[in-house]
Protein backbone atom coordinates (compact mmCIF):
# COMPACT_ATOMS: atom_id res chain seq x y z
CA UNK A 1 0.00 0.00 0.00
CA UNK A 2 3.11 2.27 1.03
CA UNK A 3 4.67 1.23 -2.13
CA UNK A 4 1.64 2.11 -4.20
CA UNK A 5 0.81 5.33 -2.85
CA UNK A 6 4.93 6.24 -2.91
CA UNK A 7 4.65 5.24 -7.05
CA UNK A 8 1.81 7.49 -7.81
CA UNK A 9 2.76 10.22 -5.95
CA UNK A 10 6.45 10.16 -7.67
CA UNK A 11 4.55 10.12 -11.16
CA UNK A 12 2.48 12.55 -10.68
CA UNK A 13 5.91 14.38 -8.88
CA UNK A 14 7.64 13.30 -12.23
CA UNK A 15 4.74 14.75 -14.22
CA UNK A 16 4.80 18.27 -12.43
CA UNK A 17 8.10 18.43 -12.77
CA UNK A 18 8.18 17.87 -16.51
CA UNK A 19 5.35 20.63 -16.85
CA UNK A 20 7.31 23.03 -14.35
CA UNK A 21 10.44 22.75 -17.16
CA UNK A 22 8.04 23.94 -19.49
CA UNK A 23 8.31 27.79 -20.03
CA UNK A 24 4.85 28.17 -21.58
CA UNK A 25 2.58 25.80 -20.22
CA UNK A 26 3.78 27.70 -17.01
CA UNK A 27 2.74 30.77 -18.68
CA UNK A 28 -0.69 29.59 -19.54
CA UNK A 29 -0.78 28.57 -16.14
CA UNK A 30 0.42 31.25 -14.44
CA UNK A 31 -2.49 33.73 -16.79
CA UNK A 32 -4.91 30.98 -15.67
CA UNK A 33 -4.39 31.52 -11.78
CA UNK A 34 -4.51 35.19 -12.55
CA UNK A 35 -8.37 34.74 -14.60
CA UNK A 36 -9.67 32.46 -11.74
CA UNK A 37 -8.65 35.28 -8.96
CA UNK A 38 -10.33 37.38 -10.79
CA UNK A 39 -13.60 35.50 -11.15
CA UNK A 40 -13.07 34.89 -7.93
CA UNK A 41 -12.74 38.39 -6.41
CA UNK A 42 -15.13 39.66 -9.17
CA UNK A 43 -17.12 41.01 -6.83
CA UNK A 44 -13.87 42.97 -4.40
CA UNK A 45 -12.35 44.03 -7.97
CA UNK A 46 -15.97 45.56 -9.10
CA UNK A 47 -19.11 45.97 -7.77
CA UNK A 48 -21.84 44.48 -9.80
CA UNK A 49 -24.72 46.46 -9.41
CA UNK A 50 -23.03 49.74 -9.71
CA UNK A 51 -20.52 49.43 -12.58
CA UNK A 52 -21.53 46.24 -14.56
CA UNK A 53 -24.73 46.73 -14.97
CA UNK A 54 -26.38 50.02 -13.66
CA UNK A 55 -26.58 52.32 -16.98
CA UNK A 56 -24.82 56.12 -16.96
CA UNK A 57 -25.70 57.70 -19.98
CA UNK A 58 -23.40 60.91 -18.98
CA UNK A 59 -20.29 58.28 -19.13
CA UNK A 60 -21.33 56.86 -22.54
CA UNK A 61 -17.92 55.41 -25.05
CA UNK A 62 -15.68 57.43 -23.00
CA UNK A 63 -11.75 56.24 -23.93
CA UNK A 64 -9.16 54.13 -21.68
CA UNK A 65 -8.88 56.62 -18.68
CA UNK A 66 -7.22 56.55 -15.18
CA UNK A 67 -11.04 56.57 -13.94
CA UNK A 68 -11.94 53.76 -16.49
CA UNK A 69 -8.99 51.20 -17.56
CA UNK A 70 -10.78 49.76 -20.60
CA UNK A 71 -13.01 53.01 -21.04
CA UNK A 72 -17.00 52.67 -21.33
CA UNK A 73 -19.53 51.06 -23.47
CA UNK A 74 -22.73 52.54 -25.15
CA UNK A 75 -24.86 52.67 -21.38
CA UNK A 76 -21.77 54.04 -20.00
CA UNK A 77 -20.71 50.87 -17.94
CA UNK A 78 -17.09 50.43 -16.88
CA UNK A 79 -15.62 47.68 -19.45
CA UNK A 80 -13.30 46.62 -17.41
CA UNK A 81 -15.74 45.98 -14.93
CA UNK A 82 -17.64 43.56 -17.40
CA UNK A 83 -14.56 42.05 -18.19
CA UNK A 84 -13.37 40.81 -14.90
CA UNK A 85 -17.19 39.75 -14.23
CA UNK A 86 -17.48 38.32 -17.74
CA UNK A 87 -14.47 36.05 -16.72
CA UNK A 88 -16.84 34.61 -14.25
CA UNK A 89 -19.32 33.59 -16.62
CA UNK A 90 -16.41 32.26 -19.10
CA UNK A 91 -14.75 30.43 -16.76
CA UNK A 92 -18.09 28.46 -15.23
CA UNK A 93 -19.66 27.87 -18.93
CA UNK A 94 -16.37 26.26 -19.98
CA UNK A 95 -15.93 23.81 -16.86
CA UNK A 96 -19.96 23.12 -16.27
CA UNK A 97 -19.91 22.45 -19.97
CA UNK A 98 -16.58 20.19 -20.59
CA UNK A 99 -18.26 18.48 -16.79
CA UNK A 100 -21.26 17.53 -18.92
CA UNK A 101 -19.13 16.08 -21.80
CA UNK A 102 -17.17 14.14 -19.76
CA UNK A 103 -19.29 12.35 -17.60
CA UNK A 104 -21.62 11.65 -20.29
CA UNK A 105 -19.16 10.99 -23.41
CA UNK A 106 -16.60 9.31 -20.87
CA UNK A 107 -19.38 6.99 -19.25
CA UNK A 108 -20.03 6.37 -22.55
CA UNK A 109 -16.70 5.24 -23.91
CA UNK A 110 -15.87 3.39 -21.33
CA UNK A 111 -19.18 1.33 -21.70
CA UNK A 112 -17.77 0.91 -25.52
CA UNK A 113 -14.76 0.07 -24.80
CA UNK A 114 -14.98 -1.97 -22.30
CA UNK A 115 -18.14 -4.05 -23.37
CA UNK A 116 -17.26 -3.90 -27.40
CA UNK A 117 -19.20 -5.78 -29.33
CA UNK A 118 -22.92 -5.09 -30.37
CA UNK A 119 -22.58 -2.58 -27.09
CA UNK A 120 -19.79 -0.53 -28.57
CA UNK A 121 -21.24 -0.64 -32.83
CA UNK A 122 -24.50 0.98 -31.49
CA UNK A 123 -23.06 3.35 -29.67
CA UNK A 124 -20.23 4.67 -31.60
CA UNK A 125 -22.71 4.77 -34.48
CA UNK A 126 -25.18 7.04 -32.39
CA UNK A 127 -21.91 9.07 -31.54
CA UNK A 128 -21.09 9.14 -35.55
CA UNK A 129 -24.25 10.79 -36.15
CA UNK A 130 -23.54 13.69 -33.57
CA UNK A 131 -19.90 13.98 -35.28
CA UNK A 132 -21.42 14.18 -38.42
CA UNK A 133 -23.37 17.88 -37.18
CA UNK A 134 -20.26 20.32 -37.25
CA UNK A 135 -20.09 21.31 -33.20
CA UNK A 136 -21.10 24.73 -33.26
CA UNK A 137 -23.50 24.12 -35.68
CA UNK A 138 -25.06 21.05 -33.33
CA UNK A 139 -24.86 23.99 -30.27
CA UNK A 140 -26.75 26.35 -32.27
CA UNK A 141 -29.27 23.93 -32.82
CA UNK A 142 -29.85 22.44 -29.48
CA UNK A 143 -29.94 26.55 -27.97
CA UNK A 144 -32.54 27.41 -30.84
CA UNK A 145 -34.72 24.79 -29.57
CA UNK A 146 -34.35 25.27 -26.33
CA UNK A 147 -34.03 28.85 -25.65
CA UNK A 148 -31.45 31.29 -25.04
CA UNK A 149 -29.91 31.19 -21.52
CA UNK A 150 -26.93 30.55 -19.37
CA UNK A 151 -27.99 27.05 -18.56
CA UNK A 152 -29.21 26.24 -22.05
CA UNK A 153 -26.20 27.47 -23.60
CA UNK A 154 -23.91 25.08 -21.25
CA UNK A 155 -26.00 22.48 -21.95
CA UNK A 156 -25.74 22.89 -25.62
CA UNK A 157 -21.69 23.12 -25.56
CA UNK A 158 -21.74 20.19 -23.07
CA UNK A 159 -23.72 17.63 -25.69
CA UNK A 160 -21.96 18.91 -28.59
CA UNK A 161 -18.73 17.50 -26.88
CA UNK A 162 -20.17 14.03 -25.97
CA UNK A 163 -18.93 12.53 -28.69
CA UNK A 164 -15.09 13.56 -28.73
CA UNK A 165 -14.97 12.49 -25.05
CA UNK A 166 -16.85 9.23 -26.01
CA UNK A 167 -14.44 8.54 -28.85
CA UNK A 168 -10.67 9.36 -26.43
CA UNK A 169 -12.26 7.64 -23.82
CA UNK A 170 -12.88 4.74 -25.49
CA UNK A 171 -10.14 4.17 -27.71
CA UNK A 172 -8.02 4.76 -23.65
CA UNK A 173 -9.89 2.00 -22.60
CA UNK A 174 -9.24 0.07 -25.03
CA UNK A 175 -5.59 0.41 -24.95
CA UNK A 176 -5.84 -0.99 -21.63
CA UNK A 177 -8.91 -3.43 -20.77
CA UNK A 178 -6.45 -6.33 -21.53
CA UNK A 179 -3.42 -5.72 -19.07
CA UNK A 180 -3.02 -7.43 -16.45
CA UNK A 181 -4.09 -5.37 -13.55
CA UNK A 182 -7.87 -5.38 -15.41
CA UNK A 183 -7.89 -8.93 -15.38
CA UNK A 184 -6.42 -9.34 -11.88
CA UNK A 185 -9.43 -6.85 -11.05
CA UNK A 186 -12.05 -9.29 -12.66
CA UNK A 187 -10.31 -12.29 -11.09
CA UNK A 188 -11.02 -11.20 -7.56
CA UNK A 189 -14.31 -10.78 -8.47
CA UNK A 190 -14.88 -6.96 -8.97
CA UNK A 191 -17.87 -5.86 -10.51
CA UNK A 192 -17.69 -4.88 -14.18
CA UNK A 193 -18.70 -1.15 -12.69
CA UNK A 194 -15.39 -1.18 -9.92
CA UNK A 195 -13.01 -2.68 -13.15
CA UNK A 196 -13.98 0.14 -15.48
CA UNK A 197 -14.18 3.50 -12.61
CA UNK A 198 -11.74 1.92 -10.42
CA UNK A 199 -9.17 0.19 -11.99
CA UNK A 200 -9.24 1.46 -15.76
CA UNK A 201 -10.24 4.94 -15.92
CA UNK A 202 -7.89 6.37 -13.11
CA UNK A 203 -4.84 4.15 -15.83
CA UNK A 204 -5.97 6.48 -18.75
CA UNK A 205 -6.38 9.79 -17.51
CA UNK A 206 -3.16 11.16 -19.62
CA UNK A 207 -5.54 11.94 -22.72
CA UNK A 208 -8.61 12.78 -20.94
CA UNK A 209 -7.24 15.70 -18.73
CA UNK A 210 -5.40 17.03 -21.72
CA UNK A 211 -8.94 17.10 -23.58
CA UNK A 212 -10.50 18.95 -21.08
CA UNK A 213 -8.15 21.35 -20.72
CA UNK A 214 -8.83 21.99 -24.68
CA UNK A 215 -12.08 21.43 -24.56
CA UNK A 216 -12.81 24.58 -21.82
CA UNK A 217 -10.65 26.66 -24.46
CA UNK A 218 -13.32 25.41 -27.16
CA UNK A 219 -16.03 26.00 -24.59
CA UNK A 220 -15.30 29.50 -23.43
CA UNK A 221 -14.91 30.42 -27.52
CA UNK A 222 -18.06 28.64 -28.41
CA UNK A 223 -20.17 30.49 -25.72
CA UNK A 224 -18.61 33.68 -26.82
CA UNK A 225 -19.42 32.60 -30.73
CA UNK A 226 -23.73 32.06 -29.57
CA UNK A 227 -23.21 35.05 -27.64
CA UNK A 228 -22.29 37.15 -30.48
CA UNK A 229 -24.83 36.17 -32.85
CA UNK A 230 -27.37 36.80 -30.14
CA UNK A 231 -28.06 32.95 -28.48
CA UNK A 232 -26.20 32.78 -26.14
CA UNK A 233 -26.28 34.98 -22.37
CA UNK A 234 -28.47 37.71 -22.75
CA UNK A 235 -27.66 41.14 -21.60
CA UNK A 236 -27.68 43.34 -19.66
CA UNK A 237 -25.58 40.16 -18.36
CA UNK A 238 -21.64 40.63 -18.64
CA UNK A 239 -20.26 37.85 -21.23
CA UNK A 240 -17.28 38.48 -23.36
CA UNK A 241 -19.34 37.51 -26.97
CA UNK A 242 -22.07 39.48 -26.26
CA UNK A 243 -19.72 42.40 -25.02
CA UNK A 244 -18.09 42.05 -28.65
CA UNK A 245 -21.31 41.96 -30.09
CA UNK A 246 -22.39 45.28 -28.68
CA UNK A 247 -19.71 47.02 -29.83
CA UNK A 248 -20.15 45.98 -33.36
CA UNK A 249 -22.08 49.35 -33.76
CA UNK A 250 -19.12 51.58 -32.60
CA UNK A 251 -16.47 50.19 -34.55
CA UNK A 252 -15.81 53.80 -36.02
CA UNK A 253 -15.90 55.54 -32.81
CA UNK A 254 -15.21 53.30 -29.98
CA UNK A 255 -12.48 50.55 -31.08
CA UNK A 256 -12.11 49.74 -27.20
CA UNK A 257 -15.48 48.45 -26.86
CA UNK A 258 -14.67 45.25 -29.08
CA UNK A 259 -10.47 45.66 -28.58
CA UNK A 260 -10.41 44.36 -24.86
CA UNK A 261 -13.14 41.68 -24.57
CA UNK A 262 -12.01 40.53 -28.45
CA UNK A 263 -8.19 40.85 -26.33
CA UNK A 264 -9.94 38.84 -22.99
CA UNK A 265 -10.60 36.00 -24.67
CA UNK A 266 -7.83 35.37 -26.72
CA UNK A 267 -5.70 35.82 -23.92
CA UNK A 268 -7.88 33.20 -22.14
CA UNK A 269 -7.65 30.64 -25.55
CA UNK A 270 -3.78 30.83 -25.43
CA UNK A 271 -3.24 30.25 -21.84
CA UNK A 272 -5.87 26.70 -21.33
CA UNK A 273 -3.91 25.84 -25.46
CA UNK A 274 -0.57 26.31 -24.22
CA UNK A 275 -1.14 24.14 -20.58
CA UNK A 276 -2.92 21.89 -22.77
CA UNK A 277 -0.19 21.26 -25.03
CA UNK A 278 2.48 21.58 -22.04
CA UNK A 279 0.40 18.54 -19.70
CA UNK A 280 -0.08 16.52 -23.02
CA UNK A 281 4.07 16.69 -23.73
CA UNK A 282 4.43 16.33 -19.87
CA UNK A 283 1.99 13.40 -19.68
CA UNK A 284 3.73 11.77 -22.52
CA UNK A 285 7.08 12.78 -22.91
CA UNK A 286 7.74 10.45 -26.24
CA UNK A 287 5.64 13.07 -27.98
CA UNK A 288 8.00 16.06 -27.18
CA UNK A 289 10.89 13.96 -28.47
CA UNK B 1 -11.76 1.41 -55.21
CA UNK B 2 -15.11 2.12 -57.23
CA UNK B 3 -16.65 -0.57 -54.85
CA UNK B 4 -15.37 1.54 -51.90
CA UNK B 5 -16.30 4.98 -53.08
CA UNK B 6 -19.95 3.60 -54.02
CA UNK B 7 -19.82 1.74 -50.22
CA UNK B 8 -19.02 4.68 -48.31
CA UNK B 9 -21.51 6.96 -50.67
CA UNK B 10 -24.32 4.61 -49.70
CA UNK B 11 -23.31 4.38 -45.89
CA UNK B 12 -24.15 8.36 -46.46
CA UNK B 13 -27.84 7.01 -46.36
CA UNK B 14 -27.81 6.32 -42.22
CA UNK B 15 -25.87 9.12 -41.44
CA UNK B 16 -28.68 11.68 -43.32
CA UNK B 17 -31.23 10.13 -41.76
CA UNK B 18 -29.60 10.00 -38.03
CA UNK B 19 -28.69 13.32 -38.38
CA UNK B 20 -31.93 14.41 -39.85
CA UNK B 21 -33.99 12.42 -36.56
CA UNK B 22 -30.86 14.42 -34.22
CA UNK B 23 -31.98 17.44 -35.42
CA UNK B 24 -35.79 17.07 -35.96
CA UNK B 25 -35.47 15.85 -32.28
CA UNK B 26 -34.26 18.21 -30.85
CA UNK B 27 -36.34 21.04 -32.52
CA UNK B 28 -39.52 19.45 -31.43
CA UNK B 29 -37.98 20.01 -27.75
CA UNK B 30 -38.46 23.75 -28.23
CA UNK B 31 -41.04 25.31 -25.93
CA UNK B 32 -43.83 27.23 -27.86
CA UNK B 33 -46.50 27.29 -30.22
CA UNK B 34 -45.10 27.56 -33.94
CA UNK B 35 -48.39 28.82 -35.43
CA UNK B 36 -48.58 31.17 -32.75
CA UNK B 37 -44.82 32.21 -33.09
CA UNK B 38 -46.23 32.29 -37.41
CA UNK B 39 -49.49 34.14 -37.04
CA UNK B 40 -48.45 36.73 -33.95
CA UNK B 41 -49.21 36.99 -30.27
CA UNK B 42 -52.37 38.92 -30.94
CA UNK B 43 -53.91 36.36 -33.45
CA UNK B 44 -57.13 34.24 -32.48
CA UNK B 45 -57.04 30.79 -31.15
CA UNK B 46 -59.25 29.32 -33.73
CA UNK B 47 -56.75 30.24 -36.24
CA UNK B 48 -53.89 29.02 -34.19
CA UNK B 49 -55.87 25.86 -34.18
CA UNK B 50 -56.23 25.69 -37.84
CA UNK B 51 -52.68 26.53 -38.77
CA UNK B 52 -51.44 23.43 -36.44
CA UNK B 53 -53.52 21.06 -37.96
CA UNK B 54 -53.05 21.79 -41.27
CA UNK B 55 -48.95 21.62 -40.48
CA UNK B 56 -49.92 18.40 -38.69
CA UNK B 57 -48.35 20.11 -35.50
CA UNK B 58 -50.68 18.16 -33.38
CA UNK B 59 -49.07 14.55 -34.61
CA UNK B 60 -46.56 13.03 -32.59
CA UNK B 61 -42.91 13.47 -33.41
CA UNK B 62 -42.31 10.38 -34.82
CA UNK B 63 -45.32 11.25 -37.75
CA UNK B 64 -44.12 14.32 -38.24
CA UNK B 65 -40.32 12.83 -38.79
CA UNK B 66 -41.83 9.94 -40.80
CA UNK B 67 -43.48 12.76 -43.15
CA UNK B 68 -40.44 14.79 -42.94
CA UNK B 69 -37.98 11.83 -44.61
CA UNK B 70 -40.75 11.40 -47.15
CA UNK B 71 -40.36 14.43 -48.08
CA UNK B 72 -36.87 14.82 -47.85
CA UNK B 73 -36.22 11.30 -50.14
CA UNK B 74 -38.16 13.68 -52.81
CA UNK B 75 -35.61 16.61 -52.32
CA UNK B 76 -38.28 18.49 -50.34
CA UNK B 77 -37.02 20.23 -46.78
CA UNK B 78 -40.20 21.44 -46.17
CA UNK B 79 -41.45 25.24 -46.25
CA UNK B 80 -40.16 27.88 -44.45
CA UNK B 81 -42.79 29.53 -41.71
CA UNK B 82 -41.30 32.68 -42.50
CA UNK B 83 -40.89 33.66 -46.01
CA UNK B 84 -43.50 30.85 -47.15
CA UNK B 85 -40.69 29.05 -49.61
CA UNK B 86 -39.08 26.13 -50.51
CA UNK B 87 -36.62 25.67 -47.60
CA UNK B 88 -34.88 23.99 -50.63
CA UNK B 89 -35.16 27.36 -53.09
CA UNK B 90 -34.19 29.19 -49.92
CA UNK B 91 -30.81 27.40 -48.97
CA UNK B 92 -29.99 26.59 -52.52
CA UNK B 93 -30.10 30.30 -53.90
CA UNK B 94 -27.63 30.96 -51.14
CA UNK B 95 -25.60 28.29 -50.77
CA UNK B 96 -22.73 29.18 -53.99
CA UNK B 97 -21.88 32.01 -51.74
CA UNK B 98 -21.50 29.78 -48.20
CA UNK B 99 -19.13 27.74 -50.97
CA UNK B 100 -18.01 29.99 -52.32
CA UNK B 101 -16.64 31.60 -48.94
CA UNK B 102 -15.80 28.26 -47.92
CA UNK B 103 -13.58 26.99 -50.95
CA UNK B 104 -11.18 30.40 -51.02
CA UNK B 105 -10.81 30.38 -47.05
CA UNK B 106 -9.93 26.56 -47.09
CA UNK B 107 -7.79 27.71 -50.23
CA UNK B 108 -6.41 30.52 -48.06
CA UNK B 109 -5.29 28.18 -45.27
CA UNK B 110 -3.99 25.23 -47.03
CA UNK B 111 -1.58 27.45 -49.48
CA UNK B 112 -0.06 29.32 -46.46
CA UNK B 113 -0.09 26.74 -43.76
CA UNK B 114 1.62 23.56 -45.58
CA UNK B 115 4.63 25.42 -46.44
CA UNK B 116 5.09 27.51 -43.33
CA UNK B 117 4.50 23.72 -41.84
CA UNK B 118 7.56 22.36 -43.67
CA UNK B 119 9.87 25.56 -43.25
CA UNK B 120 8.92 25.39 -39.30
CA UNK B 121 10.20 21.84 -38.91
CA UNK B 122 13.06 21.76 -41.56
CA UNK B 123 14.43 24.91 -39.49
CA UNK B 124 13.27 23.53 -36.27
CA UNK B 125 13.80 26.43 -33.53
CA UNK B 126 15.30 29.19 -35.69
CA UNK B 127 13.44 32.24 -36.17
CA UNK B 128 11.50 31.50 -38.64
CA UNK B 129 9.96 28.55 -36.70
CA UNK B 130 9.39 30.41 -33.40
CA UNK B 131 7.74 33.14 -35.30
CA UNK B 132 5.53 31.20 -37.25
CA UNK B 133 4.66 28.73 -33.97
CA UNK B 134 3.68 32.26 -32.28
CA UNK B 135 1.40 33.18 -35.03
CA UNK B 136 -0.16 29.61 -35.18
CA UNK B 137 -1.27 29.67 -31.62
CA UNK B 138 -2.48 32.92 -31.77
CA UNK B 139 -4.35 31.95 -34.28
CA UNK B 140 -5.41 28.91 -32.82
CA UNK B 141 -7.03 30.98 -29.48
CA UNK B 142 -8.20 34.04 -32.13
CA UNK B 143 -11.83 34.21 -32.31
CA UNK B 144 -12.75 34.56 -35.91
CA UNK B 145 -15.38 37.07 -35.48
CA UNK B 146 -12.84 39.23 -33.52
CA UNK B 147 -10.43 38.66 -36.10
CA UNK B 148 -12.95 40.13 -38.48
CA UNK B 149 -14.28 42.88 -36.96
CA UNK B 150 -10.38 44.18 -36.24
CA UNK B 151 -10.16 43.37 -39.99
CA UNK B 152 -12.87 45.70 -40.73
CA UNK B 153 -11.54 48.60 -38.17
CA UNK B 154 -8.02 48.16 -40.21
CA UNK B 155 -8.59 47.68 -43.53
CA UNK B 156 -12.14 49.47 -44.06
CA UNK B 157 -12.79 51.81 -41.97
CA UNK B 158 -9.25 53.48 -41.82
CA UNK B 159 -7.62 51.75 -44.70
CA UNK B 160 -10.52 51.71 -46.55
CA UNK B 161 -8.86 49.41 -48.97
CA UNK B 162 -11.50 46.82 -48.65
CA UNK B 163 -15.63 46.92 -48.11
CA UNK B 164 -17.01 45.54 -44.61
CA UNK B 165 -19.75 43.61 -46.09
CA UNK B 166 -21.66 42.72 -49.07
CA UNK B 167 -19.98 39.67 -51.76
CA UNK B 168 -19.67 41.70 -55.31
CA UNK B 169 -16.33 41.58 -56.65
CA UNK B 170 -12.69 39.56 -55.60
CA UNK B 171 -12.26 42.40 -52.86
CA UNK B 172 -15.54 41.99 -50.76
CA UNK B 173 -14.24 38.25 -50.65
CA UNK B 174 -10.31 39.41 -49.26
CA UNK B 175 -11.43 39.93 -45.30
CA UNK B 176 -13.71 36.96 -45.02
CA UNK B 177 -11.78 34.76 -46.44
CA UNK B 178 -8.80 35.73 -44.30
CA UNK B 179 -11.03 36.04 -41.22
CA UNK B 180 -12.52 32.35 -41.86
CA UNK B 181 -9.13 30.25 -43.17
CA UNK B 182 -6.85 31.72 -40.43
CA UNK B 183 -8.10 29.50 -37.73
CA UNK B 184 -7.85 26.34 -39.88
CA UNK B 185 -4.42 27.65 -41.03
CA UNK B 186 -2.99 27.52 -37.63
CA UNK B 187 -4.08 24.10 -36.67
CA UNK B 188 -3.23 22.65 -40.21
CA UNK B 189 0.57 24.90 -39.67
CA UNK B 190 0.71 23.08 -36.77
CA UNK B 191 0.03 19.68 -37.38
CA UNK B 192 2.34 19.89 -40.89
CA UNK B 193 5.14 20.88 -38.41
CA UNK B 194 4.68 18.01 -35.82
CA UNK B 195 4.14 15.69 -38.84
CA UNK B 196 6.70 16.61 -40.85
CA UNK B 197 9.22 16.26 -37.61
CA UNK B 198 8.44 12.89 -36.74
CA UNK B 199 8.60 11.85 -40.52
CA UNK B 200 11.96 13.71 -41.16
CA UNK B 201 13.75 11.64 -38.07
CA UNK B 202 12.97 7.99 -39.55
CA UNK B 203 15.50 6.42 -40.72
CA UNK B 204 14.35 6.21 -44.88
CA UNK B 205 15.06 9.73 -44.72
CA UNK B 206 18.31 9.40 -43.35
CA UNK B 207 19.21 7.00 -45.58
CA UNK B 208 18.27 9.51 -48.76
CA UNK B 209 20.45 11.62 -47.33
CA UNK B 210 22.79 9.31 -47.38
CA UNK B 211 22.69 8.29 -50.48
CA UNK B 212 23.19 11.80 -51.53
CA UNK B 213 19.76 12.77 -52.77
CA UNK B 214 19.16 16.65 -52.42
CA UNK B 215 17.65 17.76 -49.17
CA UNK B 216 15.03 19.37 -51.36
CA UNK B 217 13.95 16.48 -52.53
CA UNK B 218 14.24 14.52 -49.46
CA UNK B 219 11.57 17.15 -48.38
CA UNK B 220 9.14 17.35 -51.12
CA UNK B 221 9.41 13.45 -52.63
CA UNK B 222 9.75 11.22 -49.98
CA UNK B 223 8.75 13.62 -46.50
CA UNK B 224 6.26 15.36 -47.29
CA UNK B 225 4.23 12.49 -49.22
CA UNK B 226 4.60 10.44 -45.79
CA UNK B 227 3.45 13.63 -43.39
CA UNK B 228 0.26 14.57 -45.27
CA UNK B 229 -1.90 11.80 -43.80
CA UNK B 230 -2.78 13.27 -40.80
CA UNK B 231 -2.54 17.08 -42.60
CA UNK B 232 -5.45 15.62 -44.50
CA UNK B 233 -7.31 14.49 -41.61
CA UNK B 234 -6.96 17.51 -40.19
CA UNK B 235 -7.83 19.44 -43.28
CA UNK B 236 -11.28 17.58 -43.55
CA UNK B 237 -11.93 17.90 -39.46
CA UNK B 238 -10.95 21.58 -39.86
CA UNK B 239 -14.09 21.60 -43.29
CA UNK B 240 -16.65 21.33 -40.11
CA UNK B 241 -15.51 24.23 -37.77
CA UNK B 242 -15.00 26.30 -41.32
CA UNK B 243 -18.69 25.58 -41.78
CA UNK B 244 -19.50 26.32 -38.32
CA UNK B 245 -17.02 29.42 -38.64
CA UNK B 246 -18.70 30.65 -42.11
CA UNK B 247 -21.93 31.06 -39.84
CA UNK B 248 -19.41 33.92 -37.47
CA UNK B 249 -17.99 34.79 -40.71
CA UNK B 250 -21.29 35.39 -42.68
CA UNK B 251 -22.47 37.52 -39.03
CA UNK B 252 -19.55 39.42 -39.66
CA UNK B 253 -19.84 40.65 -43.03
CA UNK B 254 -23.52 40.68 -43.23
CA UNK B 255 -22.55 37.93 -46.47
CA UNK B 256 -25.07 36.70 -47.72
CA UNK B 257 -24.85 32.95 -47.42
CA UNK B 258 -26.39 29.59 -45.86
CA UNK B 259 -25.20 30.84 -42.61
CA UNK B 260 -26.56 34.32 -42.15
CA UNK B 261 -29.99 32.94 -42.95
CA UNK B 262 -29.52 29.90 -40.61
CA UNK B 263 -29.02 32.54 -37.96
CA UNK B 264 -32.01 34.83 -38.57
CA UNK B 265 -34.18 31.23 -39.10
CA UNK B 266 -33.04 30.27 -35.22
CA UNK B 267 -33.94 33.91 -34.33
CA UNK B 268 -37.28 33.74 -36.17
CA UNK B 269 -37.91 29.61 -35.05
CA UNK B 270 -38.36 28.82 -38.55
CA UNK B 271 -37.88 25.12 -37.49
CA UNK B 272 -37.69 23.66 -41.28
CA UNK B 273 -35.38 26.20 -42.01
CA UNK B 274 -33.14 25.16 -39.10
CA UNK B 275 -33.64 21.80 -39.79
CA UNK B 276 -32.92 21.96 -43.71
CA UNK B 277 -29.46 24.59 -43.45
CA UNK B 278 -28.18 22.15 -40.27
CA UNK B 279 -29.03 19.19 -42.59
CA UNK B 280 -27.33 20.51 -45.68
CA UNK B 281 -24.56 21.49 -44.35
CA UNK B 282 -24.29 18.33 -42.10
CA UNK B 283 -24.16 16.35 -45.90
CA UNK B 284 -21.37 18.77 -46.73
CA UNK B 285 -19.26 17.87 -43.86
CA UNK B 286 -19.67 13.94 -44.36
CA UNK B 287 -19.05 14.66 -48.24
CA UNK B 288 -15.76 16.18 -47.18
CA UNK B 289 -14.60 13.21 -44.73
CA UNK B 290 -15.65 10.96 -47.77
CA UNK B 291 -13.07 12.90 -50.49
CA UNK B 292 -10.55 13.27 -47.28
CA UNK B 293 -11.26 9.13 -46.79
CA UNK B 294 -10.72 8.77 -50.83
CA UNK B 295 -7.55 11.36 -50.81
CA UNK B 296 -5.61 9.03 -48.10
CA UNK B 297 -5.50 6.04 -51.05
CA UNK B 298 -3.81 8.57 -53.32
CA UNK B 299 -1.35 10.04 -50.68
CA UNK B 300 -0.44 6.01 -49.71
CA UNK B 301 -0.55 3.20 -51.74
CA UNK B 302 -0.67 0.91 -48.20
CA UNK B 303 -4.41 2.08 -47.87
CA UNK B 304 -5.35 1.98 -51.82
CA UNK B 305 -4.50 -1.76 -51.61
CA UNK B 306 -6.52 -2.57 -49.12
CA UNK B 307 -9.36 -0.84 -51.36
CA UNK B 308 -8.58 -3.69 -54.08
Amino acid sequence: MENKKAKKRSMTMEVCQRLAKNKMAMLGLAILIVLVLCAVFADVIADYETKVVAQNIANRLKGPSAEHWFGTDEFGRDIFARIIHGSRVSLVVGLISVSVSLIAGGCLGAFAGFYGGKIDNVIMRVMDIFLAVPSTLLAMTIVAALGSSLINVMLAIGISGIPNYARIVRAAVMSVKDQEFVESSRAIGASSMTTIFREIIPNCMAPIIVQVTLSVASAILSTASLSFIGLGVQPPDPEWGAMLSGGRNFLRDAVHLTLFPGLAIVITILALNLLGDGLRDALDPRLKQ
Amino acid sequence: MHKYVIKRLIMLIPVVIGVSFLVFFIMSLAPGDTARTILGEDAPIEAIEALNEELGLNDPVLIRYGRYMMGLAHGDLGTSYKSGRSVFTEVMSRFPDTLKLAFWGMLFAVVLSIPIGIISATRQYSLIDSVSMVFALLGVATPNFWLGLMLIIGFSLHLRWFPSGGSEGWKALVLPVITLGTGCMANITRTTRSSMLEVIRQDYIRTAKAKGVNSRNVIYKHALKNALIPVVTVIGLQFGSLLGGAVLTEAVFSWPGVGTFLVNSIKAKDTPAVLGCVIIFSICFSIVNLCVDILYAYIDPRIKSKYK
